[in-house]
């Protein structure tokens, strides 16, 4: 030890560092590449031919499956159905999540409790409550005999059975599981908020709706563009429960992206165009995130930035 | 000091770096399927593709050897409702305890849970032994991807003993791939107590007949008839056989051949699906229903029909409240022949169960599947209605009426057609499912459906 002179050491300490950094990396790098940006990919590669996942891949025929797909009514309908259930859920979701977020930062006695019941749907799998909504939404079952009960039998629907209404009746079971989750994400903005700011607004003569409009939900801007940011990408990659509910049925009504992907590669063995599917829904994911970055979660992020730089 | 923790943190790289040797060796055994090298995507993914993985294959444990030397049969199967499993089970023990050196392992798998695993399975070049088969569309290509065991000259002696229409399933191009142990044919299962009820004395042999029981049973105020349109194929047999006995056999087989369906009969079938929706005999919410749960409607007494396979007694008594069905009420005909039609009364739709053999397969795994289909286990089959067995001399063991006379229809049948779904292709028999239950929906046209299906077909 006392052999080694000081001058190497000091030459090796910049590049020891950055060798120790990117050996650190290394493992979970080569994960990622392995098991995300590989299969990307290799699903790419796959997209390009008609290929039923048994046989060489000897038929190559380029973008035809991309053709095939957009030309297709029933992946039209898929896209349809995700762009569907964006939109209901930025327009009545969270809302309804941001409504009663703000209600229950109120003070009053049980908070605790509504906390909880409203948080519980979102603990529950997917697989469960899909199968439980199957069987309150049979005809003549509990919802059915529940709106005949009060007098409200004129809604009663084939709920998971017409083409027309099945979006709807699945929106709605969605929104009751997630909206806790956008709940209690919102609370938890809501009261990272000082209550001080609002008091002052109140003070300076304005009305509750002008301090909840010009203060509170300004500064709940952040956590209200994550939360648009996580409702957009779950509906765009949603199959669990319509799997469970519908499987896409009655007549590929209730078909979503991720299920047309899952039909055409594993129960109708066409690998290659369930790859084109993929990739298409992966494109849309990306895009998606990456517009959803640039143009409205680019301040928040930049905020933080420079108050690490700073 | 400096030096003492240049040592140490090189002593740390050496470390790091064998933790990464670690991983990276842990990452590429235990992907065989993946290519650990994800630069060269493209090259590596189609190598694997293009040749099934030899270096795997020569690691299989299937190796014939010495006599004792023990070897292990990959069997996977989709039996998992009692009393099946148990039976299929007490076999493997059977044979294991008369061959000591042979394990038979099993892998028990739900169905669809076993489509996926199977499909993965075979893309890497894994291939089980023996494993479920319904032969037809799904195992020819599995046969052209050369994953399956020619298995001809195996069982020539022994494959007498089969009936040869259901053995015929399970072969392709002239090699045998595998072997039938359920062999049966789809019917009507009607109700005889709910029949009674509205004034039916005797079941339709006629679509006519069947259309005017239709409306007494409505009239009596009871659910003509049972399908599940979120899975769409118990409808699509009912129009296969419209199809059937409007064109007769060699017309239906001909359109399965060319994948020409725009023809009268698959029009005409889809005509006489209309007259039948005119009636509205199908049970509340069918369009959202599920097999199990038209099963139940049957189990419960709540439906009159189903048009279903050998299989139906025992799903409805599976699926109903009493776990029993409706018992002696239920009964069995044939589906009734259509008036001007070239179809026979005898012609049939169906198939059955079977168990295909994987390249790797032992003598010792073919062996074993002698055993299981022999007269001795075969009975099993039948006599606890898990399936009706193929195997010539085990007929006397079927004791229920109802499936005596499934088996009957079965040793009658001038022509038998496979189920559409799985004679075809798996993406074309969802098309002929997704075409047909759009006509018993009531959202598309009988031109449309046969329309759809020869576009699906061209598609292939």
């Amino acid at each position: 030890m006392s052999v080694t002179s000081a001058r190497p050491s000091v030459e090796w300490k910049r590049p020891t560092k950055w060798v120790t950094i990117s050996l650190f990396l290394l493992p979970a790098l080569a994960l990622y590449l392995l098991f995300v940006l590989f299969p990307v990919v290799q699903a790419a590669y796959y997209s390009l031919y008609k290929w039923n996942g048994l046989q060489p891949l000897t038929d190559f025929i380029g973008l035809k499956n991309y053709g095939t797909a957009l030309a297709s009514n029933t992946f039209t309908t898929a896209v349809t159905n995700n762009v569907l259930i964006v939109v209901l859920s930025l327009a009545l979701q969270i809302p309804f999540s941001l409504f009663l977020a703000v209600l229950l930062n109120g003070r009053f006695p049980g908070r605790a409790i509504f906390r909880l019941v409203f948080f519980l749907p979102y603990v529950l799998s997917e697989a469960i409550t899909g199968i439980v909504f199957t069987l309150l939404l049979q005809p003549g079952a509990l919802v059915d005999s529940g709106l005949n009960g009060v007098g409200l039998g004129g809604f009663v629907h084939d709920w998971l059975g017409d083409t027309g209404f099945v979006m709807i009746t699945l929106f709605i079971i969605i929104s009751w599981k997630y909206f806790g989750f956008h709940m209690v994400l919102l609370l938890a903005g809501l009261q990272g908020i000082p209550r001080e700011l609002e008091e002052a607004a109140l003070i300076d003569g304005a009305g509750r709706w002008q301090a909840f409009r010009f203060v509170t939900l300004p500064l709940l801007g952040p956590t209200l563009r994550v939360s648009v940011f996580l409702s957009m990408i779950g509906a765009l990659q949603l199959f669990d429960m319509i799997w469970v509910m519908t499987a896409g049925g009655p007549l590929n009504a209730s078909n979503t992206m991720a299920i047309a992907m899952f039909k055409a590669g594993l129960k109708n063995n066409q690998m290659g165009y369930g790859s084109a599917l993929a990739v298409i829904l992966f494109m849309f994911g990306l895009v998606v995130a990456l517009a959803y970055q640039r143009f409205v979660l680019r301040r928040d992020v930049e905020g933080a930035v420079t108050a690490f730089n700073g | 000091m400096t030096g003492g923790q240049a040592v140490t943190t090189r002593l740390r790289l050496v470390g790091v770096l064998s933790v990464m040797a670690l991983l990276f060796g842990a990452c590429s055994s235990g992907a065989t399927s993946t290519p650990a090298a994800p630069s060269v995507a493209p090259s590596v993914a189609a190598s694997v593709a293009a040749s099934p993985a030899p270096s795997v294959a020569a690691a299989s444990p299937a190796e014939p050897s010495a006599a004792a030397a023990p070897v292990t049969v990959e069997w996977w199967h989709i039996t998992t409702n009692e009393p099946g499993k148990t039976i299929f089970h007490n076999i493997a023990e059977a044979y294991h305890a008369a061959h000591p050196n042979v394990t038979i392992h099993e892998t028990v798998l739900e169905n669809d849970a076993f489509k996926t695993k199977l499909a993965t399975s075979l893309q890497s070049g894994e291939v089980p032994d023996l494993f479920q088969s319904w032969g037809g569309g799904i195992m020819a290509a599995q046969a052209d991807a050369g994953v399956l065991k020619d298995i001809t000259a195996d069982i020539a002696s022994w494959k007498d003993t089969i009936n040869p229409g259901a053995l015929s399933i399970y072969a392709y191009k002239g090699v045998q791939y595998g072997v039938p142990w359920d062999m049966g044919m789809i019917g009507v299962w009607y109700n005889k107590a709910l029949f009674a009820k509205a004034g039916i004395s005797a079941p339709p042999a006629t679509w006519d007949d069947f259309l005017a029981d239709v409306s007494k049973l409505k009239a009596a105020g009871i659910v003509p008839l049972a399908i599940a349109g979120k899975e769409m194929w118990p409808s699509m047999h009912l129009w296969t056989y419209l199809t059937l006995r409007i064109g007769g056999g060699d017309n239906l087989a001909q359109m399965v051949q060319s994948g020409n369906w725009n023809t009268d009969a698959c029009k005409a079938a889809g005509d006489q699906v209309l007259k039948l929706n005119a009636l509205d005999p199908y049970q509340p919410g069918f369009k959202g229903a599920t097999y199990p749960q038209e099963a139940a409607a049957m189990g419960n007494g709540k439906v009159a029909m189903e048009v279903m396979g050998q299989w139906a007694p025992a799903v409805e008594a599976d699926n109903s409240t009493s776990k029993k069905g409706i018992g002696t009420d239920l009964g069995w005909f044939p589906f009734p022949t259509v008036a001007g039609g070239k179809g026979a009364a005898t012609d049939g739709v169906g198939g059955g169960n079977g168990i295909a053999v994987g390249k790797n397969a032992s003598p010792e795994a073919l062996d074993f599947l002698k055993f299981f289909n022999s007269v001795e286990n075969a009975t099993k089959v039948n006599t606890s209605n898990i399936g009706l067995s193929p195997v010539i001399g085990t007929e006397s063991a079927v004791t229920d009426p109802n499936l005596q006379a499934v088996l009957a229809g079965r040793g009658k049948a001038t022509f038998m057609q496979l189920y559409l779904d799985q004679a075809t292709s798996p993406a074309m028999g969802t098309a002929i499912n997704e075409a047909t239950i759009g006509i018993f929906d009531g959202a598309s046209t009988p031109a449309k459906v046969c329309q759809a299906i020869t576009d699906a077909a061209a598609a292939q």
